[in-house]
């Protein structure tokens, strides 16, 4: 049984697609982040599962039972907003019970819920103020308090972080990973935050353009991605695409950048597909982050460069360098001293890297 | 040298800076105190004649204070002077012009309120049409609506009773009580609306209970606007009512015009006076709560 299952989801705000052909599942206790930049459809998904907006092609399951046109206070989720949302008129007692009142739960089962809920969240001391008199923080407490009286199936964030200033953001977003941690409960939390998604999500399916480009765990995420834009979308700075060619002679397959004759051996790479790699047009992904100034590893692969550019940022330094004509960026600890304009000698980890077909874009 | 040089030319243009900023001031009073009085003339004459007596008035000034306070002529404003017909006195057409005015504003600012909340929240196809339509009817010249509105209420039977009046005013009050609500709702973050669904309430408990509570900065404004327009209004209330049901500005109308044989001046200006007391003590009434931002803490972190 699925906790969710979403299944050939279409919706259009009149001829704009926003959600094309969305196929989606989540097990009992995940966590999963949807994740992609603003317009990708992202929050109108959180909305569909929500029952705040009507589909256009598609259902969506909730523990195998078709809520497609159920009505969102029936579909036992509860959701946090951005905004919070909290009821301005109401203090806190009545926003956290307000959806247990209309739901007419007993008065008893009410102050039971509120004070275990309250007591857990720590917002037991506020339960008098009107949202109005509460930091940011204590609203967003309030507002995950509301929605756990109701004790759901499925939780619903949208982009509940994103209201609040950096530090609280960082404690907040341990306090939820806490919170999923002790609850176990299903989640589905939409983010455009790439760290947040990571730090979070059991689960991550990042989309663009209303299609999920690669719905997997943080680390497959990050070490195998499906195509180009997730290979672009995630980390910071994003993965170095370098454009070339393979080639295939004797068993040994190897990458050659655009105008250069400098082979970069890839044989230890796990193709889906081996044939026909000869001559294929393709990206040659290697993050920033796995291009070492010293060689750690047997396979690393030495290649000299010329770097460009330093930028220093405290802790770390990202360097530009100049691979035959394309700009390619590394990452290395600042205590590193790198001349500019120069040769240097880095070392590409080739158990990283990752490669993808020029025309499609995808990983092969 | 040269530094004592400096502070000594900075002195002076201090100086002149000061010198500046007293004359602007002083110029800044003189304008707004000359715009003041321009406005407070006309009712200093109204308050000061209404308390003299008609000896007074021919013998003395417009400007000339009053001999005492002389309340006289606003007792016949008000009560009339107790000889039977012809005798036109404001008390019954106050009370007129309450029963319509009280009823008017509530309606149309309930209307308003319900239009604008669906206009915002409860988006439907076409719905920014049916907002257009409705912005249409603060423009329209009400003399072209006179004959029409005429018939209606004539088929209805309502047509010269308060009822009628009432009628009229609400609905030409709610395409500006509706621009002004659905302005209001749109600053209302939807998320709440959203929140309240998924919280199991349904249409009206979200607007009774959400919405309408913090809805009083704008309620205060569309209802001191409603009862301003239909208070003061001359038009509707001349042309759908005449004798007894009209509302007050029309027998303030009727009276001053019908004095037999001397004008009253004392007692015109004591009528009008009443006539137009009503709505200033709405305005300081309510006058406060107009700053006040409800939603405050709702929308932002």
């Amino acid at each position: 049984m699925k906790t969710l299952k979403i299944e050939d989801l279409s919706k259009n705000f009149g001829s704009t697609e926003v959600l094309k052909k969305i196929n989606l599942e989540i097990d009992e206790g995940n966590f999963l982040v949807l994740l992609g930049p603003s317009g990708c459809g992202k929050s109108t998904l959180l909305n569909i599962i929500a029952g705040l907006e009507t589909i256009n092609e598609g259902n969506v399951f909730i523990d195998d039972y078709n809520v497609s046109k159920v009505e969102p206070k029936d579909r036992n989720i509860a959701m946090v907003f951005q905004s919070y949302a909290l009821y301005p008129s109401m203090n806190v007692r009545e926003n956290m019970i307000f959806g247990l009142k209309q739901a007419k739960t007993s008065k008893e089962k009410i102050e039971q819920q509120l004070e275990k809920v309250s007591k857990f969240l720590q917002v037991d001391q506020l339960l008098e103020r009107k949202p109005s008199q509460l930091s940011g923080g204590q609203r967003q407490r309030v507002a995950i308090g509301r929605a756990l009286v109701r004790e759901p199936r499925i939780f619903l964030f949208d982009e509940p972080l994103s209201n609040l200033d950096a530090k609280l953001r960082v404690e907040m977003r341990r306090e939820i990973k806490k919170l999923h941690q002790q609850l176990k409960t299903t989640v589905v939390y939409v983010t455009h935050d790439q760290t947040e998604a990571m730090s979070l999500g059991t689960r991550i399916a990042i989309m663009n353009h209303g299609v999920i480009q690669q719905n997997d765990t943080p680390e497959n995420i990050y070490n195998k991605p499906s195509n180009t834009f997730v290979a672009d979308f995630i980390g910071s700075p994003s993965m170095n695409l370098i454009k070339g060619s393979l080639k295939e002679s004797s068993g040994e397959i190897s990458f050659t950048a655009n105008s250069s004759n400098f082979e970069i051996p890839v044989k230890g790479y796990e193709f889906k597909d081996k044939s026909n790699l000869n001559n294929k047009e393709v990206f040659f992904g290697i993050r920033p982050e796995h291009i070492y100034f010293k060689k750690s590893n047997e396979s690393d692969f030495e290649v000299t460069l010329r770097a460009d550019l330093s930028e220093y940022i405290g802790h770390e330094q990202i360097m530009t360098f100049d691979y035959a004509n394309q700009e390619i960026l590394a990452k290395f600890p600042s205590t590193i001293k790198i001349e500019l304009a120069k040769e240097t000698k880095l070392y590409f980890d080739l158990t990283q890297i990752s490669l993808f077909d020029a025309q499609t874009e995808e990983r092969i | 040298m040269q530094d004592n040089l400096k502070s000594s030319s900075y002195q002076q243009l201090e100086q002149k800076s000061k010198y500046t900023n007293m004359f602007l001031r002083w110029f800044l009073y003189f304008v707004l105190i000359l715009f003041a009085s321009y406005f407070i003339f006309p009712l200093y004459v109204m308050v000061v004649t209404s308390l003299k007596t008609m000896e007074e008035i021919r013998q003395g000034t417009l400007l000339s204070w009053p001999s005492g306070l002389n309340f006289d002529s606003w007792a016949v404003a008000w009560g009339g002077r107790g000889y039977g017909a012809g005798d036109t006195f404001l008390k019954p057409y106050f009370w007129n012009s309450i029963k319509m005015v009280v009823p008017a504003v509530f309606f149309s600012t309930f209307i308003g309120a319900m239009t604008g909340y669906v206009l915002t929240k409860w988006r439907f196809k076409g719905d920014s049409w049916v907002f257009l339509f409705l912005l249409f009817g603060c423009f329209i010249p009400f003399q072209a609506i006179l004959l029409p509105m005429a018939r209606t209420l004539g088929a209805l039977g309502i047509s010269n009773s308060i009822v009628g009046l009432v009628l009229v005013h609400t609905v030409y009050g709610i395409p500006f009580t509706t621009l002004f609500f659905r302005n209001y709702y749109v600053s209302v973050p939807t998320e709440l609306v959203k929140a309240a669904r998924i919280d199991g309430a349904g249409f009206f408990k979200i607007f009774f209970k959400i919405l309408l509570p913090i809805s009083a900065p704008i309620i205060v404004v569309t209802v001191i606007w409603q009862f301003t327009q239909i208070w003061n209004d001359f038009l509707f209330g001349s042309t759908f009512s005449f004798g007894e049901a009209a509302p007050i500005q029309v027998a303030l109308n009727n009276m001053v015009l019908s004095s037999t044989s001397v004008k009253e001046y004392n007692v015109d200006m004591a009528s009008a006076i009443i006539a137009g007391v009503p709505t200033l003590i709405v305005y300081v009434l309510a006058g406060k709560y107009f700053i006040r931002g409800l939603t405050s803490g709702a929308v932002k972190g």
